[in-house]
């Protein structure tokens, strides 16, 4: 079910911004009724489920964005991963209360183009977050983690970190049919400067990205191969959980992961995780809520692939690959 | 309101002191037992399948069969089958319990973030009292107001799940108490622990055994999952039964609750999501008949270890996770379909 932080209807904004006009209060900035409804347009904020605090950010990024400017919000998210449904008629409800732009991270890169499709041509600005649409263009513009460039990141320091030590990598994986688990596969790999199926891959498994089936996949790895001595691991949860195993296994293994969240700097700091790439949901909330206003406001539509950026986090850096420390990232991390 | 309790048979009260439970049993194993004795039940399906499982992945890898993996499996195999012998009574009255797996993760979340801050043994109550209680309301709907398990548990799988996210805010709690932690730990001979865990998991298993087999409760179980209204004209409060199978169950989801904090020392809101479904797969396949009154748990925990076996073996021989699910699913029709052509077809 859509959840509504804002009810209030059309008619009360426009209502509003002629209140506003009538006292003059913003005379200089809004100098007709017309503008003035303009200012104070209605965003939809479409997300995930937020049972992922990366999510949880980056909607309340969009949100504070939207209020910063005296934007009328509706939210609305996904109730499992992969929920477009949910998704498709939180944006028609947009579309019927006369939003002007809307901020979509789509549950599935497919489903969700006829209706994104039907509320542009209705002349609402849509842009995507954290993924995006296949074909892209299905959308106006997209803010997101290049998550190839951040398994590639991840790779390169494990290959660093190995130096001439020969490797015996595990991957432990999230559904790869999943785009954003594939990139960051592809990318490890690429970084590592190896392809699929190289010798150097000891062996791989599907995990939840939690804790639990990272553990027992990672058991399991290490029972048939006890050799293996680096792991990609698709979150931190899933390297907490590999770690878990590797711990009871007394093995010496470098572990390796992509996301930034607080816990996961914090293993960093422990030293549980070896390095980890951040990525940044409060920047891809506020730079698609910002395109959106720019749009409406201005007329000047967003376009195109926006990186919200990816940064290295170890305390062990090696030459030739940027990254920050354990510290820098507390100071950065999201998700508590 | 007269309902004094009889047993099925004509058997003394055996709830009435511990001799007459034993006293009892015997003449009522000797009348009931081809239909529902835990030992004369037909494991020998499941056993079979494990017993293949285990030499087919010995031949194709070299590292499945040696006791280290074998301890590993052990391992893996506690917190789904602990949950999977709440699982069974609540199946052996013709029930389902789709929420048990968000139970014990409520269960998780609650002694983890108390842990976090205070006492653990505190903790660890409260995470109990949270999964019995759970469990309870789930056997009043079920029992006093006649919902159907799958929709009563159903609707509770989705409470519960959210209810343990908005309670931690989806944040994961490590763990760092020995009390709550100690079911992963326990002695171990070279490559080879065997947790404390695992040695809670065989003793609640032989204890449960006990229970259905060796008490008029247990009887009582057996003849409701064959036929409550039988059951009923026999005198049995199939109500309180009923209740009692689903409370019951609550207290083993507690105990896995606490082995999954020990296997995975972090209480996580989005761990074990399809732990229902697993739990459900290891009674199945155990050979518990999903339409009550058939089964055990010696079949359960048989079940358990293939569901746990086959994962193990299959990542080590490097097959891909979907091709896991595939052989899953499969074995579990195949039980189902024994199942429905030993049991119902004869019977009927």
């Amino acid at each position: 079910m859509p959840k509504r932080e804002n009810r209030k209807s059309r008619r009360t904004a426009v209502r509003a911004g002629w209140a506003i006009a009538v006292m003059g209060v913003c005379a200089g900035l809004a100098p007709d009724a017309v503008r003035a409804e303009e200012k104070k347009f209605l965003i939809g904020i479409v997300e995930l489920q937020l049972t992922n605090p990366f999510f949880g950010r980056l909607k309340k990024a969009a949100v504070d964005t939207a209020q910063k400017h005296g934007l009328d919000v509706m939210t609305a998210e996904a109730s499992t991963a992969g929920d477009s449904a949910t998704q498709i008629t939180a944006i028609e409800n947009m579309i019927n209360r006369g939003a002007k732009g809307i901020t979509l991270d789509p549950a599935n890169s497919t489903a969700l183009v006829p209706i994104v499709k039907k509320a542009r041509d209705a002349g609402i600005v849509v842009v995507t977050t954290n993924t995006s649409l296949a074909p892209m263009t299905a959308a106006d513009a997209t803010y997101e983690t290049d998550n190839l460039q951040a398994g590639i990141l991840i790779g390169q320091w494990a290959k660093a970190a190995m130096g001439a030590k020969p490797a015996h990598i595990a991957m432990l994986d999230y559904d790869l049919s999943n785009k954003t688990s594939k990139a960051r596969h592809d990318g490890f790999l690429k970084g590592f400067g190896i392809a699929e199926g190289d010798p150097q891959i000891a062996g791989s498994a599907l995990t939840l990205g939690n804790a639990e089936t990272g553990q027992t996949a990672m058991e399991n790895l290490l029972s048939a191969h006890p050799d293996i001595n680096v792991i990609y691991t698709i979150n931190e949860p899933a390297a907490q959980g590999a770690f878990f195993a590797i711990r009871k296994a007394r093995r010496d293994v470098l572990v390796t992961s992509i996301d930034g969240s607080c816990p996961g700097v914090r293993s960093v700091a422990d030293g549980t995780i070896g390095a980890t790439v951040m990525q940044f949901p409060t920047r891809m909330g506020e730079m698609a809520v910002e395109a959106v206003v720019k749009a409406v406001r201005e007329g000047a539509k967003p376009s195109g692939f926006h990186d919200t950026g990816t940064v290295l986090i170890t305390d062990h850096p090696v030459a030739g690959v940027d990254s920050r420390d354990s510290k820098w990232g507390l100071e950065n991390c999201w998700g508590e | 309101m007269q309902d004094p309790e009889p047993t099925v048979a004509t058997a003394p009260q055996p709830d009435s002191n511990e001799g007459a439970v034993a006293a009892a049993a015997a003449p009522l194993a000797s009348l009931q037992r081809p239909t529902l004795g835990l030992f004369a039940h037909p494991i020998t399906g499941p056993l079979f399948a494990l017993i293949v499982i285990f030499v087919v992945f010995s031949l194709t890898t070299s590292t499945f069969m040696n006791a280290g993996n074998m301890s590993l499996i052990a391992q893996q195999s506690v917190v789904i089958g602990t949950l999977a012998l709440g699982q069974t009574l609540i199946i052996l009255v013709s029930g389902i319990d789709l929420a048990n797996g968000a139970i014990m993760v409520l269960g998780t979340v609650v002694a983890g973030s108390i842990a976090s801050q205070g006492d653990p043994v505190l903790a660890l109550a409260l995470g109990f009292v949270a999964c019995v209680v759970v469990a309870s309301i789930n056997g009043l709907v079920v029992a006093r107001f006649r919902l159907p398990p799958f929709i009563a548990t159903l609707g509770m799988f989705a409470i519960i799940t959210a209810a343990a996210r908005l309670y931690s805010e989806s944040r994961s709690f490590p763990v760092t108490s020995d009390l709550l932690s100690v079911l992963g730990s326990g002695p171990e001979f070279g490559t080879v622990a065997v947790t404390y865990g695992t040695m809670l998991w065989v003793a609640l298993t032989l204890a449960l055994g006990y229970a259905l087999n060796e008490t008029a409760w247990g009887v009582r179980l057996y003849a409701i999952g064959n036929s409550p209204s039988a059951a009923r004209l026999n005198g049995v409060n199939v109500t309180r039964v009923v209740f009692s199978a689903y409370a019951l169950a609550g207290v083993f989801y507690a105990f896995a609750a606490w082995q999954a904090l020990g296997r995975t020392p972090v209480a996580d809101p989005s761990g074990y999501q399809i732990a229902n479904l697993d739990s459900i797969t290891a009674v199945v396949i155990g050979g518990t008949s999903l339409f009550g009154g058939r089964g055990g748990v010696a079949g359960t925990f048989i079940g358990t270890l293939i569901v746990v076996a086959l994962k193990n073996g299959l990542t080590q021989a490097g097959i891909d996770s979907l091709y896991q699910q595939i052989a899953t699913g499969a074995l579990v029709m195949l039980a189902v379909g024994a199942d429905q052509y030993l049991g119902r077809g004869h019977r009927a």
